[in-house]
């Protein structure tokens, strides 16, 4: 059950129980789990399972509807010459493009997300915040990636963050809500494990690390507090949240690391993409190409996959 | 805001909640094994003795064994009293004729050889100490190599700067220094004993121990390669009873031993009315000291860290946790739940986390403290881990519910079993870990910084690491106080031991 | 012909714990003076005198060092103030002890006083001059400091009654040990006499025990003493490697007697442990 919050100041004491981050260690745990080496068909099973994770995503000023259609097309058929490969999780663009997408992708299983709430620096009226989302949500978005207000949680308007997060979830209606922290604004892994406690007790389905807009996106270490905040809030309330890595993860090698994370530190629970996604764009070819690699047993090279 | 009764999530049970983590490592690793072949032994060695390899088939031999097999390695010699005799002579004609009379900058010259000869042959060496301690390969590679080249780095820096050491000007060498080394961390500590020696300028007779001869032989191959000056180093493979020759040779100026503190208390007996130097770096049972406040999650990797590295053998390892009472709990649902987790196995294999134990004998003696522990009442947590079938293993194991009269909370296990023990203030967690004969190293865990060095000041601990648990650096001093022994290794401490201040 | 005023004389007793009681014993021995005349009855130390003594000293060891180094140095130079007051007295033992010339004996005492100087100044330099920050490769802040051993058992030197007992004491006292001293067995009196200082030096009680009595008796007591954490052997002479041999049962410190050397840190470094802490950095 969630808990309910009924003041900023139970909202500041209940975060400020959380134990602290200490950021050495949490580094040399991921570095730790970044040597696992995953061969041979444990190494296939995790690159189809990444496949199937994938947001693929186009977040451009440039972006067109012919760009989001080759996006939609390669989502539900990454390799055309192999029906064995699955296809992505969802295709994820600006709310205007949102209506494409979804005629493009129909009734796949590829959902459609949106980023919204004036994405990516959320500076923007809550009035504004909102029909942003409605709008994204009324074109056929499954999925919402709403950005939380980092200045407010800087000088900690904590109650600011969560009001809005609230407000967005209950404008999502039945659509899924992915809170996007910015964790390379918040600086430290003590606001990042914070950041995720008050953004899933405010109603978020999924916990994201970046907007990919900013020069850090996502770290192992940040991906591991994300998922040990998962695990303990499930632990806490039952409620199980997912998390998504975004921003900077271009290689199968990356992929497979946030994997074990996932793998070691919550379990086979979140081994799915219900629980946890890549917001990537350029990674969904690496992952084609190792598979190939994996298959063939010789390097392949680029051009062999669509560059969209 | 939402206007609702307020939850208090510190007080919801987990236990009613039926969200329960479910099982993990649901990905599955296929084996990733580094290859065998790499370590390129030869089927038997000799000694290693002023500057060149005796004939094996001049000794008696022995086989030493990979540990998580059974199966023999390669055969190595047994020095005798002859033998330590021969090696002393040639580390005293070294010492006189070469090695003393070298400028300090031509000295440290050879060590940093030694020390890219290292990184050069690191994963050889590696796939060697694997093979014959049974440790991890990810350690063996990530850790033990490492550090054994920095450790001839930064030695070999101090060579010509002894002037400036903080032991008055041009401190003298003490001559030629036996060492005697344990099996946990074989090339390491052959580093750790040889490069201060060298830098300061004494000459060496090494000995490996008998179940881990093999990369200290692969060590004299690469002094060969470095073309140190013969008898500078030499190394004499055997059981105690080589030892025991060296610690009784006239011709020994200095005695370095690092093992039992049973066995250091003979030496120190035996030398105790001799002009011999001694420096001894013993057993501990050192304190994991967790407070209410520290960083939960990290708290747990390093009491992992801290007991299950190196399969537990390690004379620092953190073998008692004390626990506040406040949070021992949730400390401890944790620990289970992650030491499901660890990976068990061959040591070869990349993702191993606990490799295997070094000897039947050392199994034994695990076996028997652990059954132990549970007669005298603690609640026992085992690894459901699977062992393999061959060689020897030990699972990961936690004790609660343990006492400070207890047998496990006193004695060194040297191997991966924790005792966790509960404390109510800081006074009494440090009383705790007082508690002891020995007093190597501690660990204190808290996010505020003025208890933490509040604690650390009152440990009787020659190490404390805060919020960290079993690192090393060449740059610092690593030894004991009490019954953990004597003397520094690491850092501008560390040349004290080998020079005649 | 003046009348001469019998002189009031002292008993000497032990000192444990800042008191100074008799032996437990009862018994006493006969020491004389250089030129063999009755000089005074000491008190003869027993085991039990010690175990009080060595229990005085593990209590006061970490009151002792949890003072400030700044706070040492001037307990210290406040016993130097006290032996410069009573510089005659000491000459005088001296002299008798070590049958000296008066001007022989001035320079003895003087001597020890500045010794005593010297200590009291390095009570806040130790930790600079033996610990220091290590740049280990990685995110920790690493620094090592000298702490104290712990109880020092000290066979004070059998023939510098004064100055080499001043050395043999001082030392470990300075680094933040306590002692107990086994004083000179023929010559105990100027150690007595310096042990009765300390009382008025804002010493606390058991940092400085001194027994009295048969070193060959006393001296295997402390060195097997398992609360002993090291044994500064100077006055132990033929029986110094049985002891050595004692004291390795519980891994103590043994330091050997050595040619004296002033210039040398040898007796401020045998005494002192190296802490190292690791802390980790970062936001």
């Amino acid at each position: 059950m969630l808990p309910k919050i009924a003041s900023e100041t139970e909202l500041r004491s209940l975060l400020s129980r959380l134990s602290g981050v200490d950021a050495v260690g949490v580094e040399a745990r991921a570095a730790k789990l970044a040597t696992r080496s995953i061969k041979k068909s444990s190494k296939m099973q995790a690159i189809d399972l990444a496949i199937s994770m994938v947001d693929l995503t186009t977040l451009e000023g440039a972006d067109t509807l012919g760009r989001v259609r080759s996006l939609c097309t390669k989502a539900l058929r990454p390799d055309p010459f192999d029906s064995s490969v699955p296809a992505v999780a969802a295709v994820c663009v600006y709310p205007d493009l949102v209506a494409h997408a979804r005629s493009v992708l129909g009734d796949s299983s590829v959902a459609v997300a949106s980023v919204a709430t004036a994405f990516p620096s959320g500076r923007a009226s809550l009035a504004v915040k909102l029909l942003d989302v409605r709008e994204a949500v009324a074109s056929g978005a499954d999925e919402i990636d709403m950005v939380i207000d980092r200045g407010a949680f800087l000088s900690g308007r904590l109650g600011q963050v969560f009001d809005e997060i609230v407000a967005v979830k209950a404008a999502c209606g039945s659509a899924h809500l992915k809170v996007i922290l910015e964790t390379g604004e918040l600086v430290t892994y003590d606001n990042v494990r914070r950041a995720s406690w008050l953004a899933m007790l405010g109603g978020a389905d999924f916990i994201k690390t970046s907007t990919g807009k900013v020069a850090v996106a996502a770290t192992t270490p940040v991906a591991l507090i994300m998922l040990e905040a998962v695990r303990d809030f499930a632990e806490a309330t039952g409620e199980v949240i997912g998390v998504k890595v975004a921003g900077g993860i271009r290689t199968a090698k990356d992929a497979i690391r946030y994997l074990v994370l996932v793998n070691e530190t919550v379990g086979s629970a979140w081994l799915t993409p219900q629980r946890f996604r890549f917001g990537a764009s350029s990674l969904l070819n690496d992952l084609l190409m190792q598979r190939l690699k994996q298959q063939r047993g010789a390097y392949v090279r680029a051009d062999e996959f669509s560059g969209d | 805001m939402r206007t609702c009764e307020l939850t208090n999530l510190v007080e919801i049970d987990v236990s009613e909640n039926n969200m329960e983590i479910s099982r993990l490592g649901a990905l599955a690793y296929d084996p990733a094994p580094e290859s065998a072949a790499l370590a390129k032994l030869q089927p038997s060695y000799g000694l290693f003795i002023d500057g060149a390899f005796t004939d094996p088939s001049k000794h008696q031999q022995f086989a030493t064994l990979n540990p998580a097999t059974g199966l023999p390695l390669a055969m190595v010699a047994q020095a005798d009293v002859r033998d330590v005799d021969h090696a002393v002579k040639a580390a005293r004609r070294a010492y006189d004729n070469v090695w003393s009379t070298m400028s300090g900058a031509e000295r440290g010259k050879y060590l940093f050889r030694i020390a890219r000869l290292i990184q050069e042959r690191a994963r050889e060496l590696a796939v060697v100490e694997t093979l014959d301690n049974g440790k991890p390969i990810r350690e063996s590679r990530d850790i033990d190599l490492p550090l054994a080249a920095a450790h001839f780095f930064y030695y070999a820096g101090w060579a010509d700067k002894l002037d400036h050491a903080g032991f008055g000007s041009s401190p003298q060498p003490i001559g030629v220094a036996g060492q005697i080394i344990p099996w946990n961390f074989p090339l390491l500590m052959a580093a750790w004993k040889l490069a201060p020696a060298l830098a300061a300028g004494n000459t060496c007779v090494l000995k490996p121990a008998e179940t881990t001869p093999l990369s200290a032989l692969i060590l004299a191959e690469i002094l060969e390669q470095a073309e140190l000056p013969a008898g500078v180093v030499n190394i004499l493979t055997g059981d105690g009873s080589t030892g025991s020759a060296l610690v009784a040779h006239p011709g020994i100026d200095k005695i370095a031993f690092t093992g039992s503190t049973e066995v250091g208390r003979l030496i120190q007996e035996r030398l105790a009315s001799t002009d011999k130097r001694l420096t001894l770096e013993l057993g501990g049972k050192g304190a994991n000291i967790v407070f209410e406040d520290a960083p939960i999650d990290e708290v747990v990797e390093g009491i992992i860290d801290g007991i299950f590295f190196n399969q537990g053998h390690v004379c620092c390892a953190g073998s008692r946790l004390l626990v506040q009472e406040s949070v021992a709990d949730e400390v401890l649902r944790r620990l289970v739940r992650r030491v499901d987790q660890l990976r068990v196995g061959d040591p070869l294999d990349k993702n191993t986390d606990v490799g295997a134990i070094n000897s039947a004998a050392q199994l034994e003696k695990i076996r028997e403290l652990t059954a132990y522990g549970e007669l005298e009442g603690a609640t026992r947590y085992t690894s459901s881990c699977r062992l393999p079938d061959t060689g020897y293993w030990f699972s990961p194991t936690i004790f609660a519910d343990v006492s400070q009269s207890h047998r496990i909370a006193r004695e060194e296990i040297f191997g991966p079993v924790l005792s966790m023990l509960t404390f109510r203030t800081p006074e009494e967690a440090v009383a705790k870990a007082n508690n002891t004969k020995y007093g190597l190293a501690c660990g204190v865990w808290s996010e505020k910084g003025s208890r933490t060095l509040w604690v650390a000041e009152r440990l009787r601990a020659g190490v404390v690491w805060a919020n960290t648990y079993n690192r090393f650096d060449p740059t610092s001093p690593f030894g004991g106080m009490r019954e953990s022994g004597f003397g520094r290794e690491g850092g501008r401490h560390g040349l004290e031991a080998y020079l005649n201040v | 012909m003046s009348k001469k005023r019998l002189e009031v004389r002292k008993t000497y007793k032990l000192l444990i714990n800042g008191a100074f009681p008799r032996s437990e014993s009862g018994r006493t021995y006969e020491v004389k003076t250089a030129k063999g005349a009755y000089w005074a009855n000491i008190a003869q130390g027993s085991k039990k005198d010690v175990r009080e003594a060595v229990y005085a000293a593990r209590v006061a060891q970490p009151k002792w060092w949890a003072a400030s180094a700044y706070n040492r140095g001037q307990v210290i130079y406040r016993l130097a103030e006290m032996a410069e007051s009573r510089r005659d007295e000491l000459t005088e033992h001296v002299q008798v002890a070590e049958g000296l010339k008066t001007k022989e004996a001035q320079a003895v005492v003087a001597r020890s006083i500045d010794r005593i100087v010297w200590y009291a100044g390095w009570t806040d330099k130790i930790t600079q001059v033996f610990g220091g920050a290590n740049p280990v490769a990685g995110p920790f802040f690493n620094f090592s400091m000298p702490v104290p051993s712990g109880v020092i058992a000290v066979i004070a030197p059998q023939d510098s009654s004064l100055e080499g007992f001043v050395d043999a004491v001082l030392a470990p006292v300075t680094v933040g040990n306590s002692v107990v001293v086994l004083a000179s067995e023929r010559r105990p009196t100027p150690a007595l006499l310096l042990g009765e200082m300390t009382a008025t030096s804002d010493f606390p009680g058991g940092v400085f025990n001194i027994v009295t009595g048969i070193t060959s008796e006393l001296a295997s007591t402390l060195a097997t003493h398992e609360d002993v954490d090291g044994l500064d052997l100077e006055g132990a002479g033929a029986q110094a490697g049985e002891l050595a041999v004692a004291g390795a049962a519980t891994i103590k410190r043994v330091l050997r007697p050595a040619a004296s050397d002033d210039s040398s840190l040898r007796r401020l470094r045998a005494f002192v442990e190296t802490s190292t802490v690791w802390h980790t950095v970062g936001q």
